[in-house]
């Protein structure tokens, strides 16, 4: 509360970015967790809530209607406020830049987040999401693959998780000598396992090659990955870098795999760009996204020259060669960039998405980013900027990855079980540092946290609220959900994700949303079908006694389509 | 038979067929004199019946003996023949070539065309101007139906019947016309009932450089404002370009002769703009590079998606004014028969429920496009991949299609048709078998008895089967003003045509089918629980003991 300067203005207008006639006059309230501006036009009570941990910029902007304080959030929400009083003004604001970004731990907002939950239920809340199972799903450990203790407190590697699968004939010394020859020692270890085939993607960082170093180890280490699939004898080393940047590290000592030093390896360069090419990627697109009337070249000019979504196909298409050589080729995959925690990550969870209809479904959508994201150490609090921080740590790979599933579900309707709006409101928590799931860089620092114990899931929340984010064309036997998705990654299928980066600018969605009427409809069908349901036990009730006539009056209460329940 | 001299080789076995997203065909072409036709012969099923008049425009590529015909149609779909022989690919070739050009419209297969289904009702009588009118008389008496143009002496594109004030009498409309570019006179367009505003259209006011100017003109518009009311004029061009015109003599109605009015000018492009943003835009849409940059670029450079705003932008300044302002609205470009009709006949998507109905969405094409005058014949002889020089194709109406597709894809639940009405439309539009594009006017369609000769494309469509495919399962029918959005993220590429052919529609279409199921399955229980619900209500009036207390 000290950082507090001025808990209330009043005669606060807030701008609309499109309309200036709609702009709203009403009161500003700071707390310790969210500003709340609530408008006073009477009858109406009328509130916005801006979570403080979601602003990443405040800043003061002479407009028409005065000075105004703008606040620009990672949910990419804009909020412009005209504030009378300039010294008002300053306080809100030197208030609100200390409030959006907190010095410790301590004062982010998951630890202040108490719901009324018994501690058992919490830890119900954590267990919702359970790796070892998901291993177990894959039908791991087997004769290929074991769990190995080689992590466990996270002695080899710190950023990686303490339970991890490694190829059966992997023996320990050969699992730390490849460690010592990765970044981070983060060694080659299983992601995704296909079952059918036996082919794996692995995931690893990159090796300490420099010019010519060799480490026989590591060398050993491919070849059991290799031999973990008895039925291919040929192992696909991808860098997912572009190659300049993958030569430049082998002047710091790191680098690629030279094939000619590992057996039965092809070796494939993807072309990811780096973490700071994608932040400003980003901030260019948004800038377009923030235009206040566009027209059609500035927007089309303006998300060209961001790059934006040539990233997000360089991902796409990264991820596509991965789940071809798995599901096509059966020959597993070792993917790796330079820590390996940005770019794999992406590519080895969009990999899996495209490979297996579970993680479509949405538990195995939040289990695909417990493993692939958190427990594989995605540096969340760098790169989502939970605390104050460096800012060239800053960039959104996961707003990639999830853009990369959303465009899936636009080119397959029937293949996921969730809806955009899944998406949506993962990405809102991952910033919104609700829930502990995104807190620490990784497993280690978790635990030192004590997260587990002092916040709560995000999965048991969306799992709670899943009606609102299940597709209505999603069936478990359709023939899109089936298999693997071939995605096209022509230019054109690319779309510009409004959904997410215009979230709040009402005015550019579509007024009725076929989903939503869908939903209505089904939620009515099902209705019916439990109406039909117990009409036939009444039926068979009957038969025995025709007097009793409660029951099925209660047979059929009044239905009609309540379904044409539209905007307007 | 003049065809038969066209065809130089009728026949020609193994010629390979490769197609967007199917699997090559081996068989035999056939020539006739509207259809290419290619068949295997494997179970008398025809793989390929194409239009000749579908044809935009064909290559012809060789190796060694083998030659192949790159046949590119108007519907923006490629198909490659392979042919064996260069004689018989020369053949073929020129044949198509001169049969995919034919100039004389009675040769045009509409005329030779006999339907293979049971016309319930004859499309060309379905949409009448005297029936139009009765529906403005039980809303309206200020208008008339005047046949001053019966034999198109007055307005050579205007149909013989046109609503104009009831106290406009025919001579006035005759002077009025020498001073309006193609003597298109203000007419009706449409009637707001909420509000009883009107909009109009017409051609370009011919005040040329000394500012000419029409007493009766001016009477006629005035005619149509309510005492102390002013009016909107909405020029669909720049200022400049309206400024221009007067040097050929047309302009765009001064202040002073028209004080009651508003001018507001608009910029929707000409013609040969539009025609090449289309070209430019397929070129794109058809790009095999896998840059993204290239592709926003080009995306970009065609500028078919800032035509698309443009259009709509104006029609929704129309619809505003009508509805919002309450004020009555005048609309012309030059002509007034291109960008014009794109703003009329959108604004009345926007305000008119009817219009967004399968029947009144057809009422609106024939009214504000067919019987309007929009040159069907020049505007659609040739589509985006004509090697020729363009004289007067447009994708005018195409640009209308996508507009009415992106309002569809903002208000999924307020149209009764769904987006292969549209596609059939803009295939219908550039080749078809029937009658109703043929021709620039309703003048030319008494010309050619088009109605005695050809079929109408209503009465193809208006059959249950087609109906049924074309029917939106959400619609619900919505009696609001729906005001779309025309923010640059708000536009998308209309798949559907532009990428029709060059990704493949399974999943989407399969998610359609998916959606029709949910629907379908929920009505099915629907009237399971009625009937049920009705039974009940027989048993209780039967047994009296099984009523309700």
């Amino acid at each position: 509360m000290e950082h507090i300067r001025l808990p209330k203005v009043e005669h606060v207008k807030l701008l609309d970015r499109v309309s200036p006639k709609k702009s709203r006059v009403g009161t500003l309230y700071l707390t310790a967790t969210h500003s709340i501006f609530v408008e006073s036009e009477d009858g109406v009570r009328n509130e916005t809530w801006v979570l403080h941990s979601l602003v990443c910029g405040v800043e003061k902007q002479a407009s028409a209607s005065g000075v105004s304080l703008v606040l620009h959030c990672k949910n990419f929400q804009l909020l412009q406020f005209v504030i009378p009083e300039e010294k008002d003004l300053q306080d809100i604001l030197l208030s609100l830049q200390r409030l959006s970004q907190p010095e410790s731990f301590e004062e982010l907002y998951c630890f202040a987040y108490k719901p009324n939950v018994a501690a058992e239920e919490r830890q119900r809340e954590w267990d919702f999401v359970d790796l070892r199972s998901e291993y177990k799903r894959m039908g791991l450990p087997n004769a290929h693959w074991k769990l190995s203790p080689v992590n466990q407190h996270y002695k080899v590697s710190d950023t990686y998780p303490s339970e991890l699968f490694v190829p059966e004939s992997a023996t320990l010394p050969v699992i730390a000598g490849s460690s010592k020859f990765r970044s981070r020692g983060r060694f080659p270890t299983l992601s995704y396992y296909n079952r059918d085939n036996h082919a794996a993607v692995c995931r690893s960082s990159q090796p300490l090659s420099g010019f010519s170093a060799r480490c026989l180890e590591d060398e050993q280490m491919l070849g059991a990955v290799l031999r973990s699939n008895p039925r291919s004898d040929v192992l696909y080393v991808v860098d997912t870098r572009p190659k300049l940047n993958a030569i430049a590290n082998r002047a710091a000592g790191k680098g690629y795999e030279n094939e000619d030093n590992y057996s039965n390896i092809k070796f494939q360069f993807q072309g990811i760009e780096n973490i700071h090419v994608m932040r400003n990627s980003q901030q260019k697109m948004l800038e377009v996204c923030e235009l206040r009337t566009p027209s059609v070249s500035d927007f089309l000019l303006g998300l060209e020259s961001s790059g934006w979504l040539k990233h997000i196909k360089a991902v796409l298409d990264a991820a596509v060669f991965i789940a071809k050589a798995v599901s096509e080729e059966g020959v597993s995959v070792l993917v790796h960039c330079s820590d390996g925690w940005d770019r794999t990550s992406q590519v080895c969870s969009v990999a899996s998405v495209l490979l297996e209809p579970y993680y479509r479904t949405l538990k195995g959508f939040m289990v695909l980013i417990e493993k692939d994201w958190i427990s594989f150490g995605h540096k969340f609090m760098h790169r989502c900027n939970h605390l104050v921080g460096d800012q060239k740590e800053v960039s959104p790979i996961i707003d990639q990855f999830l853009e990369c599933v959303w465009q899936l579900t636009e080119q397959f309707p029937c293949a996921f079980e969730f809806n955009e709006r899944f998406l949506i409101t993962i990405h809102h928590h991952i910033y919104s540092c609700q829930f502990g799931n995104f807190i620490g860089n990784n497993q280690r620092e978790r635990q030192q946290l004590e997260i587990e114990k002092r916040t709560h899931s995000l999965w048991s929340y969306l799992w709670s609220n899943r009606a609102e984010f299940i597709n209505p064309l999603y069936r478990p036997n359709h023939s899109q959900t089936q298999g693997v998705l071939r995605p096209s990654t022509a230019p054109y299928c690319f779309k510009f994700w409004k959904g997410l980066y215009n979230r709040f600018d009402r005015g550019v969605h579509p007024r009725q949303s076929v989903e939503d009427c869908l939903r209505t409809i089904r939620e009515e069908t099902e209705q019916l079908e439990d109406q039909l349901s117990s009409h036939k036990q009444v039926k068979v009730h009957n038969g025995s006694s025709t007097t009793d006539s409660d029951g099925r009056l209660w047979i059929i209460p009044d239905l009609y389509p309540s379904w044409v329940c539209l905007y307007h | 038979m003049e065809f038969a001299e066209l065809i130089k080789t009728p026949r020609v076995d193994g010629v390979v067929l490769h197609r967007p997203f199917l699997p090559t065909v081996e068989g035999t072409l056939c020539l006739t004199g509207h259809h290419l036709i290619l068949s295997s012969r494997q179970d008398n099923t025809e793989e390929l019946w194409l239009l000749h008049s579908n044809i935009d425009a064909i290559e012809k590529k060789f190796m060694g003996s083998l030659g192949s015909i790159i046949v590119k149609c108007k519907d923006l779909r490629i198909i490659k023949l392979d042919i064996p022989g260069m004689d018989e690919c020369l053949n073929i070739a020129s044949s198509i070539e001169a049969l995919s050009t034919l100039d004389s419209l009675s040769l045009m297969y509409p005329f030779f065309y006999r339907p293979m289904f049971e016309v319930i009702e004859d499309g060309w009588n379905s949409f009448r101007p005297e029936d139009a009118y009765k529906d403005l008389e039980s809303m309206t008496d200020e208008w008339r139906l005047s046949d001053v143009n019966k034999d198109f002496s007055v307005c050579q594109s205007y149909s013989p019947l046109v609503a104009v004030p009831k106290g406009i009498d025919d001579d006035t409309l005759r002077k009025v016309a020498t001073f309006r570019h193609g003597g298109r006179f203000p007419v009706l367009s449409y009637y707001h009932k909420k509000n009883g505003m009107v909009m109009m259209r017409a051609g370009q006011p011919l005040t040329g450089t000394n500012g000419r100017r029409c007493k009766e003109d001016e009477k006629l518009i005035n005619a149509t404002l309510r005492p102390g009311k002013r009016g909107y004029i909405i020029d669909t061009r720049a200022v400049n370009v309206a400024q221009q015109a007067k040097a050929k003599g047309g302009g765009c109605e001064s202040e002073a002769n028209y004080p009651q009015w508003r001018r507001i000018h608009k910029a929707i492009e000409r013609a040969n703009v539009l025609q090449e943003s289309l070209i430019k835009l397929v070129e794109a849409c058809n790009d095999q590079s896998h840059s993204m940059d290239r592709w926003l670029n080009k995306l970009e450079a065609s500028n078919w998606q800032t035509h698309v705003k443009e259009i709509l932008t104006t029609a929704c300044l129309a619809a505003q004014c009508i509805d919002r302002e309450g004020a009555s609205v005048l609309v012309h470009g030059t002509e007034g028969a291109d960008s014009t009709l794109q703003v009329t006949s959108l604004a009345q998507i926007i305000l008119d429920p009817a219009c967004r109905t399968i029947q009144g969405f057809q009422n609106l094409v024939e009214r504000e496009w067919l019987q309007a005058g929009h040159p069907f014949q020049l505007r659609c002889s040739q589509s985006a991949y004509s090697s020729t020089k363009p004289r007067q194709e447009a994708p005018v109406f195409l640009l209308f299609l996508d507009c009415v597709w992106q309002i569809l894809r903002q208000f999924p639940c307020s149209f009764e048709f769904n987006e292969g009405f549209l596609v059939l439309l803009f295939e219908h539009a550039y080749a078809s078998q029937f009658g109703t594009f043929l021709g620039n006017c309703a003048a030319d369609r008494v010309k050619l008895c088009l109605p005695e000769k050809t079929v109408s494309l209503w009465s193809w469509v208006n059959r249950q089967q087609e109906m049924e495919r074309l029917t939106n399962p959400l619609y619900e029918a919505n009696s609001l003003v729906i005001w779309p959005s025309v923010a640059p993220q708000s536009l998308l590429l209309w798949e559907g045509v532009f990428l029709r052919w060059n990704r493949s529609s399974k999943c989407l279409d399969e998610a359609y089918e998916e959606m029709v199921h949910i629907i379908e399955y929920n009505k099915e229980l629907q009237n399971k629980v009625n009937s049920l619900r009705r039974q009940l209500a027989q048993l209780e009036t039967e047994d009296p003991l099984l009523q309700s207390p």
